[in-house]
């Protein structure tokens, strides 16, 4: 589904401040493999993100989705295949609008957005059927602007919101780490639910050990612009959860 | 009275601007001033075509198209250039004052005499009366073409993008093109203000622009005062209510007039008015937090 092959990122080259983000990486994600990736602060696991989501280009080595070569391809139009959730709650929806009107430019991520109304009334009974599935009642709310929700409801409406177009690959960049642990363990339950539920490949990048631990089927750990370890599902169901703490020791 | 009637006229030729301001300041979150120039752009180009004597419904695309390139420049050199809102602004309304005064030939040209708008007709007759119909009506249409666009799902886009543009990229949306497009959009609407004043007040004046982006901002913030205070979501509500800021800015203008301020000082009543309602606004905001 994602291939990286010899990729790397460098920031500032040829300058006093340079940095060598990622160097030479070969990683392969798998259709409906769910992948957390760790790494201390400067590793170059966001980076390896941003390479995937269009955010940032490689310095050299190409990436493809399925067959399509990708490489340089914008953001905005990796939209296809790729949906988001942010770090930062407040990046992934828009504050001033409905939930109903955010929902409603999820639904049109891979198709264009015309001059035609289309949160209609039937739009409306979607979108309140899905958002019933969260369970935090935020269906009876749709007209309320998204800037009125806390920060974990926003996260799992971001979630949510990305299951409304045709989706083949989630990322997750840190999603619960500006969140309490009960928000956050709520986020991460959904998270895990959407991808499975719609046959998603994902890709987490995260700090919190304990999801790196329970979720995903796939650890990756990064360090110095380097893949240090790389564990199947075989070889991370036999993990406990000391080993991944050993491994920042 | 008269006087005051005359001030909701100048109010609502000013709505074009204040719509515009409220589409490059409010929903795109960009301080573009190319507003100044595309005023006079408008305007020049109105009163160029009147002189001619071509109908004002041939004239309106043309200033229309006239604005949206003016803006479309400025959304150009911010997006794809990477040089500040502020600047590209000041960079294009400064070139538009050669442009205008290049077209005009000359500093001032009169209209008057052409039949344009206002110029009466069998339905409805020239008159300060028959003026305020047309304007109310005109400005009705103009809104609910606006309020219509936000609202469709390409709206929802330009919303957004000046929301949360790392969403908007992250849905599929070119959000330098977008910018350019409600730039062009916002300077489309300010050459409409310039297009309905020329006519109204009968000439262009190549110095008509000066300043004039402070008036659309106070209208703006004037509506948006009464937006936030009432926490309005309604997009055709919004609308009303930056329309009615451009109508009651210019009253307030023609009340400090009327008690005897010196007109010489009205761009510094103007700037002092903006001011307050600001400084007001937020102190009272933050008190509210």
């Amino acid at each position: 589904m994602i291939k990286l092959t010899s990729v790397g990122k460098d920031f500032n080259k040829g300058k006093a401040n340079h940095v060598q983000a990622l160097s030479d990486i070969n990683f392969e994600v798998n259709e409906k493999q769910f992948v957390v990736i760790l790494g201390a602060n400067g590793s170059g696991k966001s980076t390896l993100l941003n390479l995937i989501s269009g955010n940032l280009f490689p310095s050299s080595g190409t990436i493809y989705f399925d067959n399509t070569e990708v490489t340089r391809l914008p953001d905005f139009q990796r939209s296809r295949w790729i949906a988001r959730v942010f770090q930062n709650p407040l990046s992934g929806t828009a504050p001033d609008l409905t939930i109903l009107d955010n929902f409603r430019l999820a639904a049109l991520r891979s198709k264009s957005k015309k001059l035609s109304i289309g949160a209609t009334d039937s739009f409306k009974k979607l979108v309140q059927e899905k958002i019933s599935t969260l369970g935090m009642g935020l269906e009876d709310k749709v007209y309320q602007p998204v800037g009125s929700l806390s920060g974990g409801q926003r996260q799992a409406v971001t979630l949510l919101m990305s299951t409304m177009d045709e989706t083949r690959i989630l990322l997750l960049d840190e999603p619960t780490a500006a969140l309490d642990p009960r928000s956050a363990a709520l986020v991460m339950q959904t998270a895990n639910r959407i991808i499975s539920e719609n046959n998603l490949t994902a890709v987490m990048v995260t700090h919190n050990l304990k999801d790196a631990y329970n979720y995903g089927n796939r650890v990756v750990q990064l360090a110095e612009g380097k893949i240090i370890r790389d564990l199947n599902t075989e070889e991370k169901a036999a993990l406990n959860e000391a080993d991944l703490f050993h491994w920042f020791t | 009275m008269e006087f005051y009637l005359a001030a909701v006229l100048q109010g609502l030729c000013f709505c074009g601007i204040a719509a515009g301001i409220y589409i490059s300041m409010k929903i795109f979150n960009i301080p573009d001033i190319t507003t100044d120039g595309s005023y006079t752009l408008g305007a020049v180009v109105t009163a160029i075509m009147l002189s001619h004597e071509i109908s004002w419904y041939f004239i309106l695309p043309v200033v229309l198209l006239a604005g949206a390139l003016a803006g479309s420049i400025t959304g150009f050199i911010h997006t794809k250039l990477k040089i500040s809102a502020l600047l590209s602004g000041i960079l294009v309304m400064t070139a538009l004052y050669s442009v205008n005064l290049k077209l005009m030939g000359r500093s001032n040209l009169p209209s008057l005499n052409y039949i344009g708008l206002f110029s009466g007709s069998s339905l409805i007759p020239s008159s300060t009366g028959g003026s305020l119909t047309i304007l109310v009506a005109f400005i009705v249409i103009l809104g609910l073409i606006i309020g219509y666009v936000l609202i469709t799902d390409f709206g929802l886009a330009m919303r957004a993008t000046g929301n949360s543009e790392s969403m908007i990229r992250a849905l599929g949306i070119n959000s330098d093109r977008m910018k350019i497009i409600g730039l062009a959009m916002a300077n489309a609407l300010t050459a409409v203000s310039g297009f309905l004043m020329a006519q109204l007040q009968g000439f262009t004046d190549i110095n008509m622009g000066i300043g004039i982006v402070i008036v659309g901002l106070g209208s703006v913030i004037i509506g948006d005062t009464a937006i936030r205070r009432f926490h309005i979501t309604l997009v055709w509500l919004s609308l009303l209510l930056v329309f009615s800021g451009a109508v009651i800015f210019q009253l307030v203008l023609a009340f400090t007039l009327s008690i005897g301020v010196d007109p010489n000082l009205l761009k510094l009543v103007t700037a002092v008015f903006v001011l307050l309602i600001v400084a007001l606004t937020q102190l009272s905001f933050k008190r509210n937090d």
